[in-house]
This record gives structure tokens, C-alpha cells and sequence, in this order.
């Protein structure tokens, strides 16, 4: 277990997939502390972005480093994609089935699976095929799958996309536990009004690169780009 | 049509007054086949598996090869493994050639390919689904290879049901190693090539519906144990 917040610095960091530039040139150092939101139109490169911190996107250029070792890093972390994944098993096996892998022992597990089970709701479905489950309970599963874990960080892309208002609100009390349990959240939304609700502090991509990286006080209020402006004022840009 | 009759009849006759060379053949085509489909399914599935997830330089090729693989004709198997197991043969002082271990062997050849190809074409999907997940979640290809196999299990069955189904029915292999000996390596399939030709078509077909009784019985069990079909999709 890493004590302390988790910090991660990149050093011109380029994505290009195919010859084309999807991110990048990216500098930047970041302490992951709270709930970190990175807004910005379609194709900014918001989620090759969470991909790269997590690891999991193939660097062109640059260099990336974690506070940690990268292997340590990536325990430490977690990461619900866009379109929920749920294991074709029931609802209690998806949720154990990360606490399986490093090795967790069998009275742990219970007890972590009903615990979670009843934080996102679905303590009656424990038995329940997760892929018949709704879009919002996926999307809930997923989150209590992450979290079960107790990763110092939680990488969401667009986690509460084509939901309704009760599911969202459901899935907003999650993450502010989370973070008052000591989990870092850095996510992407679409939705400026859940950024407003959620955000500590906020990066603006555009086009790939790095537009302004503020605490979210700051970026609502009194944004140094014009780009950033345009956005909030719900303008196009591109 | 009257042969069909009689060998229905026959089929009967044997089946009812537990024909005592009809037992043996039988439980000699189940074990024969059965272990060759327990053999070939371990190696089987984790490879067609493993070919799933894998990226390597020349995995097309493995690809193509094991499909036309399952293709790959009975005979020709039966001749190599005869060679193989033939007193001059490499593995001729083993002694194994007419037993029901050589034909097991060439069956395992047979059916390996075709489980594994079929177990690679479900498991790209299944894949192509965990994809994501299971590369977050930082598993090992060991343990990748074992959710997929978990997860999946329904579609391998089928892969499995295929080979068993090749297996049980094969006779070309099993007659050139097996040699189709009375009471040690009888099986149903040479039984009925050997009936038939005797011109006892009677027998032949009354084996010959036993033996397809035998596979349908064998889909049912396996199909209401792992209950396909009853909860849920997957």
C-alpha cells in the first residue's frame, strides 16, 4: 500500500495511432487529489488521455511517470470504461472477481462483496446474471467493481453517459464517497452541470493538447483561454 | 426399405436382450472416444484460447493451419500414427499398435484441431468483449486464458460436442491402428463397416441406429448437466 496521494508527471507525451495525432504533445504534473475532471469536446482525446495515465494506451513519444513504480501504479488503480464492462457471471462473481486475482482470501471477499453489493444497490441481485442488468446497474456494478479494490485511483470515462437523473445521482454519492474514503477520481463527462457538482480541479483538452489545467473554482469562474470560455458558454468549438 | 425395417428390428433385438457383444463394443467406442475427447479438449481449449488473446508474429499462419487441420482426413492420420506405432516405427517398442491407446492417440490427433479452431472463433469474441477489463485489471494470460475459458464454457461445450461427435463416428483412422479386433479394439464404427461387408445389413444398421442413439443420448446428458438454454444468455 502507497501512503499518500499518487502524483504523475508527463513529459511531451504524443499519442499517434495510424500517423494520425490523436494527443499530444502533453506536458503536464498532476497531484491526484479528489475528483479530477477533464472536459472537452468530442475527439479532444479525453479518454487516450485516462488511458494513458492508467497505462493502457501505447505511448508514440514522451515519457510518463507515476510517483511509484509502474507496476505499483497500476494496483494502485482502477478504471471504469465508457460502455460498462460485466463479466458473463453473476452480479456477487463480478464483483469478486478482482479481489480473486491478487490472491484475496475467501471470508475477505464475502464480506467486501456484500459490503459493496449494498453501496451500489443491487444486495438482491447478488445471484443475478450481471448481463441482464440494466444500464445503469452495469454502470453501478462496474463502479463497485473498481472500488472494491481500494485503488488510491479511479480512471471513469464518461461515467454516467445516456443515464437518467436517479442513476446519476446514485452514481455522483459513489464517487464523493470514494473520495472521502481516500480514492483519487480523475473521470471525463460530457455533462458540464455534473463537472460543476463533482470537480476539485479541471484539465481542458482540445484537439489533443492541454488547455488549461485549474482548481474547478477557478476554471468555472474565471477561465485563462478563450477556448475554455467558448466551452463553457456551451459554444462549438473545435 | 425392408432393410431399414430389419435393422431397426434389429436394433431393437440387440438393445432389449442386452446383447453382450453390443455392450462391449459400445463401452469400447465411449472409452475410446471419450478419452480422446478428454485429451484433445485439454490441449484444445487452451490453445484455440490462447490463439484468441495472443499476438505473435506468424498467428495467422497458426490460424490457417489449424483450420485447414481440421480437415485433415482420417485415413491419413490412421496411416501416420500406424507408421508411428509399427514394430519398425519409432514408438514401435511401446508395442501400442492394435490397442485401444493407438487409437485413442489418432483420435486426439483428429479432434484437436477441430475444438480448437472452434474454440478460437468464440473465444476472438469473448475477447474482443474482456478485452478492456481484464488488460486493466493487470491479469496474467494464464488467468486471462482461465476467465475466458470459465466465461465461455457454453460455446466450448459445443466445440467439444463437435470433436466428440468427429470422434465417435470416425472409422478410417481407428480400423488401420485399431485393426477392428474382437474384443480388444471392436468399436461400433468398425463393427458396422465389418457387418456391412459381410452383407449382414441387418446388424449393420442395428448398430448403426445404437450408435446414433448413443451420440443423441450422450448431447441430451450434456446439454441438461450444464443447462444450457435455461438461465439466461450466456
Amino acid at each position: 500500500m502507497v501512503k499518500g496521494p499518487l502524483s504523475v508527471s508527463l513529459d511531451s507525451v504524443v499519442v499517434r495511432r495510424d500517423g494520425k495525432l490523436v494527443l499530444g504533445p502533453l506536458d503536464l504534473d498532476m497531484e491526484t487529489r479528489g475528483i479530477t475532471v477533464v472536459l472537452g469536446p468530442n475527439g479532444a482525446g479525453k479518454t487516450t488521455f485516462l488511458k494513458v495515465l492508467h497505462g493502457v494506451e501505447r505511448i508514440s513519444d514522451g515519457e510518463m511517470h507515476w510517483s511509484v513504480a509502474n507496476v505499483q501504479a497500476r494496483e494502485e488503480q482502477a478504471y471504469v470504461f465508457q460502455s460498462p464492462i460485466v463479466l458473463r457471471r453473476s452480479v456477487a462473481q463480478n464483483l469478486a472477481y478482482p479481489l480473486k486475482l491478487i490472491g484475496t482470501v475467501k471470508s475477505e471477499i464475502s464480506m467486501r462483496v456484500s459490503l459493496w453489493a449494498r453501496k451500489i444497490g443491487l444486495e438482491d441481485a447478488l445471484d443475478f446474471p450481471a448481463t441482464r442488468l440494466s444500464g445503469g446497474e452495469k454502470q453501478k456494478l462496474a463502479i463497485g467493481r473498481a472500488l472494491i479494490r481500494m485503488p488510491k485511483v479511479l480512471f471513469l470515462d464518461e461515467p454516467c453517459a445516456n443515464l437518467d437523473g436517479r442513476s446519476i445521482r446514485e452514481i455522483e454519492e459513489l464517487l464523493h464517497e470514494a473520495t472521502l474514503a481516500g480514492t483519487s477520481i480523475i473521470m471525463t463527462t460530457h455533462n458540464l452541470g455534473q463537472a460543476k457538482r463533482l470537480a476539485d480541479s479541471v484539465l481542458f483538452l482540445l484537439g489533443g493538447r492541454l488547455h488549461e489545467q485549474s482548481p474547478a473554482s477557478v476554471f468555472f469562474n474565471i477561465p485563462s483561454t478563450s477556448e475554455a470560455q467558448s466551452f463553457l458558454n456551451g459554444d462549438i468549438i473545435e | 426399405m425392408n432393410e431399414i425395417f430389419a435393422g431397426l428390428q434389429e436394433a431393437f433385438r440387440l438393445i432389449f436382450t442386452l446383447d453382450s457383444d453390443l455392450i462391449e463394443i459400445t463401452l469400447r467406442s465411449l472409452q475410446v472416444s471419450v478419452t480422446a475427447l478428454l485429451i484433445a479438449s485439454a490441449l484444445a481449449l487452451p490453445l484455440g484460447t490462447w490463439l484468441a488473446i495472443r499476438r505473435f508474429r506468424y498467428r495467422r499462419f497458426a490460424i490457417v493451419v489449424l483450420n485447414a487441420l481440421m480437415g485433415l482426413p482420417p485415413v491419413v492420420v490412421g496411416l501416420m500414427v500406424y507408421l508411428l506405432f509399427s514394430r519398425s516405427g519409432p514408438f514401435g517398442v511401446m508395442g501400442l499398435l492394435f490397442t485401444p491407446t493407438a487409437m485413442i492417440v489418432a483420435q486426439v490427433i483428429i479432434i484437436t484441431p477441430l475444438i480448437a479452431s472452434i474454440t478460437h472463433q468464440a473465444m476472438r469474441e469473448l475477447w474482443s468483449e474482456y478485452h478492456d477489463l481484464l488488460i486493466s485489471l493487470n491479469t496474467t494470460s494464464l488467468q486471462r486464458i482461465t476467465a475466458l475459458i470459465r466465461d465461455g464454457r457454453r460455446t466450448l461445450m459445443t466445440a467439444s460436442l463437435a470433436g466428440f461427435g468427429r470422434g465417435i463416428g470416425e472409422v478410417g483412422a481407428i480400423m488401420i491402428v485399431g485393426g477392428n479386433i474382437d474384443h480388444v479394439t471392436r468399436v461400433l464404427t468398425t463393427a458396422i463397416a465389418l457387418e456391412t461387408g459381410k452383407g449382414d445389413f441387418a446388424l449393420a444398421l442395428g448398430l448403426g441406429f445404437v450408435l446414433i442413439a448413443l451420440t443423441l443420448l450422450i448431447n441430451f446428458a450434456i446439454h441438461s448437466l450444464s443447462r444450457t438454454e435455461r438461465d439466461g444468455t450466456w
